[in-house]
């Protein structure tokens, strides 16, 4: 039976797919600036975060009317209550994006570190995390969401591989001190965008399955 | 007395109307003073179900039955006269059907059957059952007007305190809230939370939400079979079966 309440949930749906775009876009943008040092994809970034914040709101908004009026159960409930708190997420990730656009723009007023430091080794580990935990809720993937889950470990190693390469350069190339500080700071926002796309995939077990795994993993 | 927490089992029970299967082998087991909330679409076999426990499908000729009931660990057929029966286990319908007599007399229409005449004693029955079906506020001044003379919902309380005036174990729904406006079914439904720790209750309803708020679990039958039953809770977030999914979640029936 096709019910009008359908019509609404597609709508949340579209809704989230496209802010989910937007911020798999947002974070890769993000990271090529980095990477290239390029400050015009920098800029393009910390604009683009302003569709998303509207696009969350909207989200929620909309999250929040389907509750009340149709009071859902099992499956459309499972659904609403996981887009809520994936939104959620996604908008945190595009603030990181945009942290990131920002320390690129500081990095650009000085040279390269000539240490090398592995930040794009840890920047396709977080992005690859981002996608697949994306992947794994458009197609209401557990399987892949709870691989996604585990990769967190090794994005934690890199992070702190990082911290200990720039704490071991000498004297001379940690200077200035800014530059270091927001290579480090960079690393942190690439390790909370992989925290985040590990609390997605969490969503997306309990989407599929019903159960939750925060805070122990076992599976 | 009740074994091991189970108050009624269900054992292979079969249900037939002539040739209509209404229900195909049944197992199970209603926990004492628990709240059963019993959904599926028309023609699922959930008030025949319902109707087999107090043996209210007896009344149609056509009725054949395969299988066991135990209430307490009586065969419900054998051990058990149906008098006894049906005054162990209550039944509320969906349409209140008030007897043409007073308020009083409704209520204490039960007890003067099993012969308790005592006018103090009818009173002080009166009093408690109108104030556990929430309609003693409403009636208290008024006892000797015409039971029929009340709105839909207060007729539906009476209906539901002249169940309680015999003192009955089990009490079964069937829909007892389908006509009744919000406030109404509210303050059925708050009884029926207060009965908790006194009945055990079973609901028919086609209501889903009201299972939802009401039951402490949920069965859901579909043609004549009964697909789950699981703690409420998890029932309307994670039901095991898709049909289940489907139709708590107004897809079909």
């Amino acid at each position: 039976m096709h019910r009008h309440f359908d019509e609404a949930l597609k709508n949340l749906k579209e809704k989230i797919l496209r802010m989910s775009g937007l911020v798999e876009e947002i974070i890769g943008t993000a990271i090529k600036a980095l990477l290239e040092r390029n400050s015009e994809l920098a800029y393009k970034v910390i604009k683009s975060d302003d569709a998303i914040n509207m696009l969350e709101i909207e989200i929620d908004d909309l999250c929040m009317k389907l509750l009340a009026l149709y009071q859902p159960t099992a499956g459309d409930l499972r659904f609403i209550t996981s887009t809520m708190k994936i939104c959620n997420d996604l908008e945190r990730i595009a603030d990181l994006g945009v942290n990131i656009a920002q320390r690129t723009l500081d990095l650009l007023k000085v040279p390269p570190l000539k240490v090398k430091i592995d930040i794009p080794k840890m920047a396709t580990a977080s992005r690859e995390m981002l996608k697949d935990s994306l992947n794994a809720f458009v197609n209401k993937d557990s399987k892949l969401a709870y691989e996604v889950c585990k990769r967190d470990d090794e994005v934690d190693k890199l992070n702190h591989e990082i911290f200990m390469a720039v704490f071991q350069c000498t004297p001379e190339d940690q200077k200035p001190v800014e530059r270091v500080i927001d290579l480090i700071l960079v690393a942190k926002n690439l390790e909370r965008i992989a925290d985040h796309s590990t609390n997605i995939c969490e969503d997306v077990i309990y989407l599929v399955d019903g159960k939750v795994i925060k805070h122990h993993i076992t599976d | 007395m009740v074994n091991n927490g189970v108050k009624i089992e269900v054992q292979g029970l079969e249900i037939w109307f002539d040739q209509i299967y209404a229900l195909k082998p049944l197992n199970i087991q209603i926990k004492d003073k628990e709240i059963l909330g019993v959904i599926g679409p028309a023609n699922s076999g959930k008030t025949t179900f319902l109707r087999s426990l107090n043996r209210f499908n007896d009344l149609n000729d056509n009725f054949r039955f395969k299988g066991s009931i135990s209430l307490d660990g009586k065969n419900i057929h054998k051990d058990i006269a149906v008098g006894e029966l049906r005054k162990k286990v209550g039944m509320v319908f969906a349409l209140p059907i008030p007897l043409p007599l007073s308020i009083f007399e409704n209520v204490v229409y039960g007890p003067r059957r099993h012969g308790v005449n005592d006018k103090n004693k009818l009173e002080e029955i009166v009093e408690r059952t109108l104030k556990e079906a929430y309609l003693w506020d409403e009636v208290k001044d008024r006892l000797q007007v015409s039971g029929m003379k009340l709105s839909g919902g207060q007729q539906q309380r009476l209906c539901l305190a002249r169940t309680l005036a015999v003192e009955p174990d089990v009490i079964l729904y069937d829909e007892p809230c389908s006509g009744l406006d919000p406030i109404s079914t509210a303050k059925i439904e708050e009884a029926m939370s207060r009965f908790k720790d006194k009945y055990t209750q079973i609901l028919v309803t086609n209501n889903t939400k009201q299972a939802a708020r009401v039951s402490d679990r949920t069965a859901f039958f579909l043609m004549g079979d009964l697909v789950e039953i699981d703690r409420t809770d998890k029932m309307f977030t994670y039901p095991s079966d898709s049909r289940t999914n489907d139709y708590i979640s107004g897809r079909f029936g």
